[in-house]
């Protein structure tokens, strides 16, 4: 008996892309909480970046505003930075985020065992499948964390020029918030795919059979 | 006496429900050889899409052996299987199972593509096998903007699409009204005829009788008789109410 040759990348990479493409609305439910959890580290990360820049100035009315707006400034201060428990909150978001999307993509899962099913008889191995939903959660992933990082770095800026007033610009981090928005947007992907891995290998192992069940 | 492209030798199957031993087959033997159309008749619950999992490979059998072309599919690894499953046998369904997402042409081609066909080639045959079934201008629809004997026109395709010597099909009239089945009863025994294709053919719809080669009357899990046609053409009078 011969064996089937692998699908090329650029084969699954279409097939995944028309997927989300049709389940727009799908994939929208699925993105939704990702786009929030990174707009939120994103957002907090920018006002402290932003507050540590004008803070780095050391002139007098920068660190007045600073403390004005709420910052914890002692003489011992080197940094601003996220303090205990901001960071907690956004672990913990993060960690509501990823509970999210695997709930969203099992449902998925459930919602197409015929089609996955009729996939696996059309000869489609388990590392087909699997790779299909893991591109599939690369796209979504990249589109909702960057979606997400973008707002939360406009918010971030937005909210500290109302609290910090237009010293800001004198010290505008550019490359530190260039910086922050892009390690969201990375930790949003990897959330994506860590939050698809069960399902996807659930999918992966769902038997052909499954797409011959018909609803009684 | 023909080479036998299927055969089953005291195949059985068991589900467990609970505590419970379902025994669905109870040790079928049979050989179909290539180029027929076959029907598997019989009630409502008498085991033919299980016994029709267990010929299309997507089921094990509790004990027996199912041979496709003389080799033993239980022998095979998942990459074999997939092949089988890809290019040597076509499923049709009863509830059609297109893939939602994709046009008429890209179910189609899908098959194609798992089988590691280019596209240009993929498309142009694809065409080719949707103009056979009649639909070559509907390509570009989704599933749901087509009726249910389209969709079915379009799975009869799919199941073409890489030429495989057996096209495996459970109640593929049974989600059709009458009129929608008959045609595709004709396209299926056209394909028979055409291409030398075997057609195995799970079904209780006696307007299968017409055009099979082979009965295959199911009772409770055990084959109740085989009826060729020769000795069809007497009993099929009485039966249908065409
Ligand atoms: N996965 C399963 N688990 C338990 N019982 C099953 C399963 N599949 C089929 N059966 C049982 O096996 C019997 C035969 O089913 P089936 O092969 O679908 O019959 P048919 O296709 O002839 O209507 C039925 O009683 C059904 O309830
Ligand atoms: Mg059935």
């Amino acid at each position: 008996m011969e064996r089937l040759p692998p699908l090329p990348l650029s084969k699954s990479i279409e097939i995944a892309y028309k997927s989300i493409k049709v389940r727009f609305f799908r994939s929208l439910i699925t993105t939704t909480s990702l786009v929030l959890a990174v707009a939120f580290l994103c957002y907090i990360q920018v006002c402290n970046n932003l507050a540590n820049a004008l803070f780095l100035t050391g002139e007098p009315t920068a660190l007045q505003a600073l403390v004005k707006a709420g910052f914890d400034i002692t003489p011992q201060t080197t940094a601003i930075g996220e303090d205990a428990k901001q960071q907690w909150i956004v672990v913990l978001s993060l960690l509501v985020c990823v509970v999210g999307i695997v709930n969203a993509q099992l449902m998925a899962v459930t919602e197409r065992f015929r089609e996955i099913g009729t996939m696996k008889c059309l000869g489609a191995l388990d590392r087909v499948v699997l790779l299909l939903f893991l591109i599939e959660a690369a796209m979504q992933g990249f589109v909702g964390a960057t979606t997400g990082a973008l707002l939360g770095c406009v918010s971030g800026i937005l909210s500290s020029l109302s609290s910090l007033g237009t010293a800001l610009f004198d010290s505008f981090p550019l490359q530190t918030l260039l910086l922050t928005m892009l390690k969201a947007t990375l930790t949003g992907c990897l959330l994506s795919l860590v939050g698809v891995i069960y399902p996807a290998i659930k999918a992966a192992r769902m038997e052909p059979v499954e797409a011959m069940r018909v609803e009684q | 006496m023909q080479h036998s492209i299927v055969r089953t030798t005291d195949v059985k199957k068991s589900f467990q429900l609970g505590k419970h031993q379902l025994e669905v087959l109870k040790g079928i033997s049979l050989t179909i050889s290539t180029g027929r159309y076959i029907s598997i008749m019989g009630p409502s619950g008498s085991g033919k899409s299980t016994l029709f999992n267990m010929i299309g490979g997507l089921d094990k059998p509790t004990s027996g052996k199912v041979f496709i072309d003389e080799v033993d599919i239980a022998q095979l690894d998942a990459y074999e299987l997939a092949w089988l499953r890809c290019r040597k046998i076509g499923y049709i369904f009863q509830t059609f199972n297109l893939i939602p997402v994709m046009t008429a042409l890209e179910n189609v081609t899908l098959p194609m593509t798992f089988g590691g066909t280019g596209n240009d080639e993929a498309v142009e045959r694809g065409m080719g096998l949707l103009k056979q079934v009649g639909l070559e201008t509907r390509f570009s629809h989704k599933p749901s903007e087509l009726s249910g004997g389209q969709q079915q026109r379009v799975a009869v395709a799919r199941a073409l699409a890489n030429d495989p010597a057996i096209i495996l099909a459970d109640e593929p009239t049974g989600n059709l009204d009458l009129t929608t089945g008959e045609e595709i009863i004709d396209l299926l025994k056209q394909m028979s005829s055409d291409r030398g294709v075997t057609i195995i053919s799970a079904t209780h719809d006696f307007k299968m009788l017409n055009v099979s080669d082979e009965v295959i009357w199911i009772r409770d899990g055990r084959i109740d008789k085989i009826e060729k046609r020769e000795e069809l053409n007497i009993s099929v009078g009485t039966i249908d109410e065409r």
